[in-house]
């Protein structure tokens, strides 16, 4: 059954306040989640006030200026800072999103930083990832064939086939598509979710895979894939611009044509 | 490698960090147009059910005869039950257009991200212009 309120230990509570220096001209305030495994203590969210003159362009920017400059005891993930590795996904101002690749411009006021949404938090901005990536491997993410390979090539792919991976491959499973799903956070233990349902069609739209078959027959299952509803948060939310309702949608069909 | 795998590590897990909260979720999150559009089409789903009992009870008052039909008709004077009437009525048309998006949606059309809020928009326009149309009709 869904909650749709906290769990005790998760109410949040106020944190402290830490003050731009006197002399700064260009302050915005960053409201930030909280949570230290050590203390015992509840959530919270504490605020920082930064000089905008003195800082990077991005919400990525102004986390690590937080980090380095005020408070080194801020714990979030981080890598690429260009949008290629998903580590840095949290939610912002209410959307999911890629602080790397998110403008602070981008909102008028105040930035509001949690960690992606009921998600169990390991430290601050960090969640635990283990049971996503154990969805992900779930579905077989790697070819599968019943032919032998051809002696002296790979296996080739016309260019029209190649093109029917696009919007597929870019995915960096950052999970802030599954984690935006209201669907997800109620039935995450059986329903596979956005991100991991758009990597499944994935291969069966690869034209190489040939176990196309056995991947229907995995997803084929009320809770797996027909959990999605068509909220569209996932489409709303992708930082990477990709659709995985349109996946869904596209497997869904694949069930009722090979009926 | 099948389910075990998950519910084995996921076990583990879970076991180890009893402690962890859990973070924020509609407490925070910004739900867009189709998402708000989705959860109403739930609640309307829900009290179009409950209304029906009411439709129940107008149908067996009109067949009671003259007594049970005056006080019926009284009943659907009041102000706030006729609010209510049209309330049921806009509740139906937005659920028979958002289903009709459904149907669309489970052709494989109109997800393009772009489009999201037009289409929404227009699936609430609709209902309002149906609602209007039955106004005038009835």
């Amino acid at each position: 059954m869904a909650e749709f309120t906290l769990p005790k230990n998760s109410v949040l509570t106020e944190g402290k306040t830490f003050k731009a220096p006197a002399d700064a001209k260009n302050i915005r305030r960053f409201e930030v989640y909280r949570w230290d495994p050590d203390s015992g203590e509840n959530p919270r969210v504490d605020s920082y006030e930064l000089d905008m003159d003195d800082c990077g362009p991005m919400v990525l920017d102004a986390i690590l200026k937080i980090k380095n400059d005020i408070d080194s005891t801020l714990t979030f993930r981080r890598s690429c800072r260009e949008g290629v590795c998903g580590s840095c996904a949290m939610n912002v101002n209410g959307k999911n999103t890629l602080a790397c690749t998110k403008a602070i411009d981008s909102y008028p006021d105040t930035i509001k930083i949690y960690p992606l949404p009921h998600m169990s938090v390991v430290k601050d901005l960090v969640p635990d990832m283990t049971h996503f990536y154990a969805q992900y491997a779930s579905i077989k993410p790697w070819i599968a064939t019943q032919t032998p390979a051809p002696a002296d090539t790979e296996r080739l792919q016309s260019k029209e086939d190649r093109a029917k991976l696009d919007g597929l491959y870019e995915c960096v499973l950052c999970a802030c598509c599954s984690t935006s799903c209201p669907s997800y956070w109620w039935n995450s233990e059986r329903y596979l979710g956005p991100a991991v349902l758009l990597q499944a069609y994935r291969w069966l739209a690869d034209s190489r895979d040939e176990n196309t078959g056995a991947r229907l027959d995995e997803l084929e299952d009320p809770f797996k894939l027909y959990r999605c509803h068509t909220i569209m948060n996932c489409t709303d939310t992708c930082p990477k611009g990709l659709n995985p309702a349109k996946a869904i949608a596209e497997t869904k069909k694949l069930l009722v044509k090979r009926q | 490698m099948g389910w075990g795998f998950l519910t084995y590590t996921t076990g583990n897990f879970m076991a180890a960090n009893s402690n962890r909260p859990t973070s924020p979720h509609l407490q925070i999150y910004q739900l867009p147009l189709t998402g708000m559009i989705s959860i109403s089409h739930r609640i309307t789903g829900v009290m179009l059910s409950v209304g029906l009992l009411f439709v129940v009870y107008i149908l067996s008052a009109v067949s009671g005869g003259t007594s049970s039909y005056g006080q019926m008709q009284a009943m659907l004077g009041n102000w706030l039950v006729t609010l209510m009437y049209w309330g049921f009525v806009y509740a139906l048309f937005f659920h028979l257009c958002h289903g009709v998006r459904h149907l669309f949606w489970d052709a494989g059309h109109s997800f393009d991200k772009e489009t999201l809020d037009y289409y929404a928009k227009i699936e609430l326009g609709a209902a309002l212009a149906l609602t209007f149309i039955a106004l005038i009709f009835i």
